[in-house]
């Protein structure tokens, strides 16, 4: 086998095994959110699974070929932070005024 | 002779940011505080997507790479931001940093 080849193939499984990772490591997040003493904890949670799922779906763009799951990826994004941004305003100040 | 390079250059990203991510999640679930917690995963997880979607970005065509680095860019910009208003609304509505050093307790600051 040529060494190109074999450096896709090592790509492509770290690609496949890599989302798998990420999930695991979503779900840990989760599990803060749910346990975690105070509001600050959920929403550092919560924003951190907002950019895990970017990574998931950037991944699996790259893996099935589809193109346009990018422009979600980004939608996503804008999405997470306008909901973290919320999040937290509404924390300090009692209100989204 | 391009290739070989970025395909060695993606592995490499790749396992980085793998390793960041799953750093990151280790200071969330073990770290005492909550502003320790928000300072360990929030830089370690900007670090870690950067790395995977710039690893991404050299092994797609010319417009997905370039939609690739701009949601590097805006995360690169908005988590950090993210994490400073977190940490902000934590000490304006009074969750206490942790009183582990003697340090600590000569400033008090102003909590209210």
């Amino acid at each position: 086998m040529e060494a190109l080849e074999i450096l896709k193939l090592i790509f492509d499984t770290l690609k496949f095994y890599g989302t798998i990772i990420v999930m695991i490591l979503v779900f840990f997040c989760l599990g803060r959110a749910i346990v975690g003493p105070g509001a600050p904890d959920r929403v550092t949670a919560i924003n951190i699974i907002g950019t895990k799922t970017v990574v998931i779906i950037a991944l699996l763009s790259l893996i099935y070929g589809y193109d346009y799951y990018t422009d979600i990826a980004m939608v996503y994004a804008l999405m997470a932070f306008i909901a973290t941004i919320g999040v937290a305003k509404y924390m300090e100040k009692g209100a989204l005024e | 002779m391009w290739s070989y390079i970025s395909l060695v250059l993606s592995i490499i990203l790749m396992i980085s940011g793998l390793f960041f991510l799953s750093v990151g999640v280790v200071g969330l679930i073990r770290l005492p505080d909550t502003y320790t917690r928000l300072h360990a995963t929030t830089k370690c997880d900007t670090m870690g997507a950067g790395l995977v979607l710039l690893a991404l970005a050299l092994q797609s065509d010319f417009t997905v790479a370039a939609k690739l680095i701009i949601i590097t860019l805006f995360i690169w910009v908005t988590n950090p931001t993210a994490a400073h208003v977190i940490a902000k609304a934590a000490w304006v509505t009074g969750f206490p940093p942790i009183k582990k050093f003697e340090r600590d307790y000569i400033d008090g600051g102003d909590q209210k």
